[in-house]
């Protein structure tokens, strides 16, 4: 008989985790790294509301900071959009190869 | 004998898992998006599975609802063209493979060593707090006097993404184009009128 614990959770989210490095480490557009940043984000909240199942000392806050991160990433999203657009208009591509006009 | 609860946990976690993994071989931007929309899901799906109702809600409208389509529309805004490569090359594609394998083994170890000393199991003596307490604790009003309310985070977050959407909107709104670009067509359309009123009056 098997029973799901905390470390089945916990293996998931590691595993969600390092997707979520692999995607921003191999994508060159600028969106595809966004996406990686949402599995990181994911990963995390993952683990929080696992956590809150499993300890019981946990229980409110594991939900309050996964919702607390919802938010966040949405922020986050938006203002990454907001900025691949411009960087969009004045390059005319989103590869992040060519981002280095602030290089010396 | 793998009980119904194991079965779901393992439907859940293949769909979450191999829908990732697909994110990070697809190379098209549409299809790592709607990748990302199943992972979300089973993600969602699994906030169901550990019983947080309220959590899991949450997920499908912002993260499905909002982010997922913010995403979209930024993927749809900024078409690549057609020789221009979405992921790395080979050399990158080795480092980034050993820098999340290494990453993920790493968390493992330091995960199930932490997890091994108390191996705690579903606790359903204590009752698993729904919408009600989290919005009471949001308001600063904890329903047991030891526990810390939320007001605070609350209030702060919210400002941050009002200011966080009106500053995107700056960001992201239709420019003109400086005078000097635009001259051409300014040029072009303005005499029309001027002459057109100029003749009525």
């Amino acid at each position: 008989m098997i029973v799901v614990d905390l470390s089945a959770f916990l293996v998931l989210s590691a595993f969600l985790f390092s997707c979520g490095i692999a995607c921003i480490a191999t994508k060159r557009n600028a969106i595809g790294i966004l996406i990686g940043v949402e599995l990181v984000l994911n990963a995390a909240n993952l683990n929080f509301v696992a956590a809150a199942r499993y300890l019981p000392s946990f229980r409110l806050e594991g939900q309050i900071f996964a919702i607390m991160v919802i938010v966040m990433a949405a922020a986050e999203a938006a203002v990454a959009l907001a900025i691949f657009l411009n960087f969009y208009h004045t390059h005319t591509t989103i590869d992040v190869e060519s981002a280095s006009d602030l290089q010396g | 004998m793998m009980s119904f609860e194991t079965v779901m946990f393992v439907i859940l976690a293949t769909l979450t898992g191999g829908s990732s993994v697909a994110v990070v071989l697809s190379r098209q931007m549409v299809r790592a998006a709607v990748w990302l929309l199943i992972t979300l899901i089973g993600v969602s799906g699994l906030y169901f599975y550990l019983g947080a109702e309220f959590l899991g809600a949450t997920q499908l409208i912002v993260y499905v609802g909002g982010t997922l389509v913010l995403v979209v529309f930024g993927v749809m805004l900024t078409e690549p063209g057609k020789t221009e490569r979405v992921t790395v090359g080979p050399t990158g594609w080795c480092l980034a493979g050993f820098l999340s394998a290494s990453m993920f083994f790493l968390l493992v170890l330091v995960m199930l060593n932490s997890g091994k000393s108390s191996s705690p199991a579903v606790d359903k003596a204590t009752e698993w707090p729904g919408v009600g307490p989290i919005g009471l604790a949001f308001l600063g009003l904890p329903q047991s006097p030891n526990q810390p309310g939320y007001l605070l985070p609350f209030e702060l977050i919210s400002v941050h993404l009002l200011v966080v959407l009106i500053g995107a909107a700056y960001l992201a709104r239709a420019k003109r184009k400086p005078a000097s670009e635009a001259g051409g067509t300014v040029v072009r359309v303005e005499p029309v009128p001027d002459a057109g009123e100029g003749e009525s009056l």
